[in-house]
């Protein structure tokens, strides 16, 4: 039995009507007042690692690197859109050129530092990634002028609403899924499968190493900017190397390569601590531990993540929906690119 | 694609060793540390020839591919690609310029589908950018949809159409086989290294595999280099044939030749009468 496949414009309407629905429905149920000012801020923070989480599975997932300094984009990304915002005027205008601002920055690093790490064969990577996490943290403590030091940056304007986090999220999930499923990332995924293969195929694998690391830089900034317009002050602490073990257990528990096992897997990673810290004393001391246990117990029953590297779209239900109806008619094959 | 080859002319009429070249190499050799692994190798290809290269098991058969595809850098001599010298390549550049390849140990992209994998082979055949693809320009669903129709023409060969969207590690090893065959030719080759396409195959497979490599010079009029242990394969398919043997060549010639060289025999052929 084929499954029904929609055509790809039929796709797409269905998915912006379903997000712009959603959107709608979130605004109308924050404006009544549903939620406290505590979970409007979880709601806030469940966008940002869902875009870290999202943009970091890009490197590891998509291009098979292990990046261990995406805290280190987050923070390029925070203080750079945060120190922009404070510079500029109140206002809509700036709130978005603050957080392009960030993303440009980190995204302007991780060229910096993907370009002679990903020249190299090898794990090079994850050990630059990770001195590069540490340095940057020491920067923006020595940088005191600019950065407000180690006490932190304060007075940030806030402008993380839910309209503009949620708008931030859809973005970055939607121009992911669109890069990926092009030749670029079929190159991507092809330098993850077999090196060798995709240099013999002609794929300029350095070229689509950097393209890959740079973007997943780029969306960790966007989502560092808007972690400081939600939190109003941020400090260097709050960007160590934990943070991005955080958001690469995020990613492995989703399962590699699965957009939507990240964005799981980030949701419940991030609400689960917060919730808990309130009801149980002490959980973020053990909390490490929970993420250790919870990795070994992914990799002995499934290696692949919760999600393997399943994709999924919201016309997919429908989708699975009209099997049941179609399942004589004849499908109709859209252009599955 | 050029028009297909008149199934009622001889195979040899396709030759044209008057042009210069595919492939020349002078000198070629290759260290590995202490261990000469190839040495003052010279062969030239001739455009839409199909060569055979075989050779005992270590005798540097898989390394003198490498070195035609820049995995590995020669350590003497040179390499000619349709005439221009290859020295500045890389792997990427080789192929670029006409060289496509197989791999004796199987390399898929096996978590991508038959389909996505001749796509990556098609990759540098398609020119949008990274915008156009993301916000689905209309450059982007033309070339996306012209492309794919080729690579659906191209499983075609091997009648591996109707597999376009099973993941290509959950092929079985034959038709693995022949995707990386797809894949390569997908590049536009001017020349096909084929590693060992015939292993693992049984005798109708490789009976098929045999008039395939014949259709596919044929059809694209490239050249065909090609490893292989099985002899039937060589003596039939390839028009000249080199031989290996601890990384030096000790025969070159037609089949027929080969099959009658006492060095041969005495380093290949005797020793597997032997066993
Ligand atoms: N990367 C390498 N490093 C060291 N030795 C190698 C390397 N590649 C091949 N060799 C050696 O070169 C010789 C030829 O190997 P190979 O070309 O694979 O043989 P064949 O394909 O003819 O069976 C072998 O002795 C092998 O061990
Ligand atoms: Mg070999």
């Amino acid at each position: 039995m084929k499954a029904l496949t929609l055509k790809m414009p039929v796709r797409y309407a269905i998915n912006t009507v379903l997000l712009a629905l959603l959107l709608l429905a979130g605004s109308a149920l924050l404006s009544a007042g549903v939620f406290g000012r505590a979970q409007t801020s979880v709601i806030m923070q469940i966008g940002v690692y869902i875009i870290l989480a999202v943009s970091l599975n890009v490197a590891t997932g998509y291009l098979g690197q292990l990046p261990l300094g995406h805290a280190g984009f987050m923070a390029v990304g925070a203080y750079a859109g945060a120190i922009l915002w404070k510079a500029l005027p109140e206002g809509s205008l700036s709130a978005v050129a603050g957080i392009i601002f960030g993303g440009i920055t980190a995204a302007v690093f991780g060229l910096i530092i993907g370009i002679p790490a990903l020249r190299l064969k090898g794990d090079y990577l994850a050990i630059i990634t990770l001195g590069f996490g540490e340095i940057i943290r020491i920067a923006i403590v020595n940088l005191s002028g600019i950065t407000g030091g180690a006490p932190g940056l304060k007075k940030i304007p806030k402008y993380s609403n839910f309209t503009l986090v949620y708008i931030c999220v859809i973005l970055t999930c939607v121009i992911i899924h669109m890069f990926m499923k092009s030749r670029h990332g079929r190159a991507i995924l092809s330098i993850r499968e077999n090196e060798i293969a995709a240099e013999s195929c002609g794929v300029n694998t350095t070229y689509y190493k950097v393209m890959a690391f740079t973007a997943s830089a780029f969306f960790a900034g966007i989502a560092g900017t808007l972690y400081a317009g939600n939190q109003g002050i941020i400090a260097p602490s709050e960007f160590g190397f934990l943070k991005s073990i955080d958001i690469l257990v995020m990613v492995v528990l989703g399962g590699m390569g699965s957009m939507i096992g990240s964005i799981v897997s980030a949701a419940v990673l991030t609400a689960l601590p917060l919730f808990l810290q309130s009801s149980l004393k002490g959980f973020n001391d053990y909390r490490m531990i929970i993420y250790s246990l919870l990795l070994i117990l992914v990799m002995i029953f499934k290696p692949s993540g919760l999600f393997g590297t399943y994709d999924f779209s919201l016309s997919f239900l429908i989708e699975k929906l009209g099997v049941k109806k179609s399942a004589k008619g004849e499908k109709q094959d859209g252009a599955k690119a | 694609m050029a028009q297909r080859h008149d199934p009622r002319l001889p195979i040899l009429a396709e030759r044209d060793l008057g042009k210069t070249p595919v492939i020349e190499c002078k000198k070629l050799g290759i260290d590995f540390g202490g261990l000469t692994a190839v040495d003052d190798f010279n062969i030239t290809v001739g455009q839409t020839e199909i060569a055979g290269l075989i050779g005992p098991n270590g005798a540097g058969k898989t390394t003198i591919f490498n070195l035609l595809t820049k995995v590995y850098l020669p350590t003497r001599g040179s390499m000619y690609l349709n005439g221009s010298d290859t020295r500045d390549m890389n792997t990427i550049a080789a192929n670029r310029a006409g060289i496509a390849r197989t791999f004796q140990n199987i390399r898929l992209f096996k978590e991508l589908t038959v389909l996505e994998n001749v796509l990556v082979g098609l990759h540098n055949k398609m020119s949008y950018k990274l915008p156009e693809a993301v916000l689905r320009l209309p450059s982007y669903w033309r070339e996306e949809r012209k492309t794919r129709e080729k690579a659906l023409d191209l499983l075609s060969i091997f009648d591996m159409q109707d597999l376009h969207g099973a993941k290509a590690g959950s092929l079985p090893y034959g038709s693995q086989r022949r995707l990386e065959i797809v894949r390569a030719l997908a590049t536009d080759p001017i020349i096909l290294l084929l590693d060992e396409p015939a292993a693992g195959m049984n005798p109708s497979e490789t009976g098929e595999l045999m008039k395939n490599i014949i259709k596919i010079r044929d059809t694209f009029h490239i050249a065909v280099l090609l490893i292989e242990h099985d002899m039937h394969l060589v003596m039939n398919v390839c028009e000249v044939v080199g031989v290996l043997n601890y990384g030096r060549l000790i025969a070159k010639g037609s089949p027929k030749e080969i099959q009658d060289d006492p060095l041969v025999i005495e380093a290949y052929l005797g020793k597997k009468g032997e066993t």
